[in-house]
């Protein structure tokens, strides 16, 4: 191959459409930081909500889609975070919102040594491990009577207002907390994913040995998505029940906050970064209009979820951006060639394009 | 010393019915390298299915709606592994734990839809409650004891199907190697179904079991998938005999836990879990080569 032709070849990760959406970031984000000044209440506490699942869900799908860890145990962390918070404000008095912070903080530390123990599952192993540590945190805050034990305990009056901040107000002040908390979790598994370290974890998934052989360290990468998860998922929790006023330790440690995480990730799209946020937007459609069906809306959900499995297990977004090409956080880095246009050597995959 | 020794046979006979519950699980991962995670809502779907029999045919055994129940979960599991589990397969773990996962929310809740959050429990009379009495006032439950018995039968039984039979050569040679084996005309499809569906009749005789030892609910599926859970990872990767100690060692462990008060129980099983997990990785008696 002469080397001219390479001379024109530059490897390029941003593609048009991602190049459309950084513009338009700058006003939608301003729109939504506004939101409290028009929105109403349901809304806000709608937002509130949606904020909080894609936050949760993303952290997942960075765990489970792009570094291979599938953990079925992410809910114990949403325990963990909300029960900090209230320890950390109850007990030692700390304003909420450091709390918040310092619950998250502290969940990503307890996560070190949890690592520790389910990595050395395999596999199909490791799901099963991670769902027993989250029993486990279950049942040992059962235990911790200064936090009510079973039957749970709530946050006092003077805690909960000390959020009351002018000119937001308490609302305001959670709606500022989840977007941010969203736009960190969702930006920064795109950083994260765009490092080099990212292009490792992607790596390891596509195949661990030859990762390996080519000097990536697989368990410290696993291990620090698995930590950057967990204060991820901590925060959230924490958020959660900042807004709840009440944790007890069953509904604080229920697997149905890892099933949604799943159910929305599978439908959006598992391993791209833009699968969490459509698949949060149909999940929370579908429970608009099938949540008064009981557990049937969960039947269908986990059906769903399975059909795509099968039969698209790219999901929605998966499919869209495979067929169209389209990537709003483009993370894979592609060869193009230089002549001032936009000629991708192959848009379609394939030998042309470096898939990383 | 009396207290000492009871905590420890009831523990022993609690672990049977685990050992029962981990059997086929076992098996599953020794041929396929795959977990079910919707195992112990199958074990729990058996209970129901055999509550549901129990009442249309109307027969007042449990044990007797079993004669039905086997065949039925067999079928069931042939039909699961052929339809949905077998193209799931590859080299991901991410597809088999997430659609065996939706199945489990799909079983759980469609319990709840069909027969309402109550507990259940299967009725077997006097046989449940009788004991036999052993010296220096112990003595040991005939239900439990049975359970027991029940139990290393069925190990044995597939012990037997995996190390002396033609099916059970195929199930080891595509263990080890899927390729050679489809190579020498096993066609894995077939047998995968067979494997699953040998395991559902297991899950059958155990969802039986915990039926009339304890009382069961639509949402207690995934209990009695961490147990046997943690019976497989206790006892060691692929081996039958190692599950059934797992078991045994769990139901021990719980025994235990429930004498210091009840509600450490759940606790100290899981704490012995993972003391294993931390001496012994790969459990106490791994299959070699794994």
């Amino acid at each position: 191959m002469s080397s001219e032709v390479l001379k024109n070849v530059v490897v390029r990760r941003s593609t048009k459409v991602s190049r459309v959406f950084t513009v338009i970031l700058v006003p939608v984000l301003l729109v939504l930081l506004s939101a409290p000044h028009w929105g109403s209440r349901g809304t806000i506490s709608l937002m509130v909500e949606f904020f909080c699942y894609l936050a949760i869900s993303q952290m997942w799908n960075l765990l489970a889609g792009f570094a291979g860890v599938v953990s079925l145990g992410q809910h114990a962390f949403i325990g963990l975070g909300g029960y900090m918070l209230f320890l950390l404000t109850i007990v030692f008095g700390i304003h909420p919102l450091l709390a918040l912070v310092l619950a998250g903080i502290i969940c990503a530390i307890v996560s070190l040594p949890v690592a520790g123990l389910v990595f050395r599952l395999q596999g199909a192993y490791l799901a099963i491990g991670t769902w027993v540590i989250a029993e486990i945190f279950r049942l040992a805050f059962f235990k911790v009577s200064i936090l009510g034990g079973g039957s749970g305990i709530s946050l006092p009056v003077e805690i909960a207002d000390s959020i009351d901040i002018p000119p937001l107000g308490r609302d305001g002040v959670l709606y500022l907390a989840a977007l941010i908390l969203c736009i960190l979790a969702n930006f920064g598994a795109y950083a994260m994913l765009c490092s080099r370290g990212g292009l490792g974890v992607k790596a390891i998934r596509d195949n661990e040995g030859a990762a390996r052989s080519c000097g990536i360290d697989n368990v410290r990468m696993k291990l620090i998505v698995y930590v950057a998860s967990a204060l991820g998922t901590g925060l959230v929790g924490a958020l959660i029940y900042l807004n709840e006023f009440y944790i007890a330790p069953t509904a604080a440690f229920d697997i149905n906050w890892t099933s949604y995480m799943i159910f929305i990730v599978v439908i959006g799209g598992i391993g791209t970064l833009e699968g969490p946020i459509v698949g949060t937007i149909v999940f929370f459609v579908l429970r608009e209009y099938l949540s008064s069906l009981g557990s049937w809306y969960l039947i269908i959900l986990g059906a769903l979820a399975i059909a795509i499995m099968l039969k698209m297990p790219e999901g929605i977004w998966g499919a869209l951006g495979m067929r169209f090409d389209i990537h709003v956080f483009p993370t894979r880095r592609r060869l193009v060639l230089d002549k001032g246009g936009e000629s991708d050597v192959h848009p379609h995959g394939g030998a042309g394009e470096v898939t990383a | 010393m009396n207290v000492v020794l009871d905590t420890i046979i009831q523990g022993i006979l609690l672990g049977a019915l685990y050992g029962l519950f981990a059997a086929g699980l076992s098996l599953v991962f020794g041929i396929m390298r795959l977990i079910n995670v919707a195992h112990g809502d199958f074990i729990v779907l058996a209970a129901f299915l055999a509550l549901l029999i129990q009442q249309v045919l109307h027969i007042t055994s449990p044990f007797a709606a079993l004669a039905v129940l086997i065949p039925l979960m067999f079928i069931m599991g042939y039909i699961l592994q052929r339809v949905i589990l077998n193209p799931t397969l590859g080299k991901s773990i991410l597809r088999p734990v997430l659609v065996t996962f939706g199945l489990s929310v799909i079983i759980q809740n469609g319990l709840l839809e069909g027969f309402s959050a109550d507990s259940q429990k299967l009725q077997a009379g006097q046989f449940a409650v009788q004991s036999i009495p052993l010296s220096h006032g112990l003595a040991v439950g005939l239900f439990p004891l049975t359970t027991l018995i029940v139990c290393v039968a069925v190990i044995a039984l597939l012990q037997w199907v995996m190390y002396h039979t033609k099916l059970g050569r195929a199930f080891r040679a595509t263990s080890d190697d899927q390729v050679t084996a489809s190579l020498m005309g096993v066609n894995w499809r077939n047998l995968f179904s067979i494997a699953t569906g040998i395991t559902m009749a297991t899950v059958a005789i155990a969802g039986v079991f915990m039926g009339i030892r304890t009382g069961f609910g639509p949402s207690a599926g995934p209990d009695q998938l961490i147990f046997s859970f943690e019976a497989v990872i206790i006892g060691g990767l692929g081996s039958l005999w190692g599950t059934l100690i797992g078991g045994i060692l769990l139901g021990v462990a719980q025994s235990i836990g429930a004498r210091i008060s009840t509600d450490s129980m759940l606790l100290a099983g899981h704490l012995a879990f993972l003391v294993v997990l931390m001496v012994r990785p790969n459990g106490l008696f791994p299959r070699r080569g794994d």
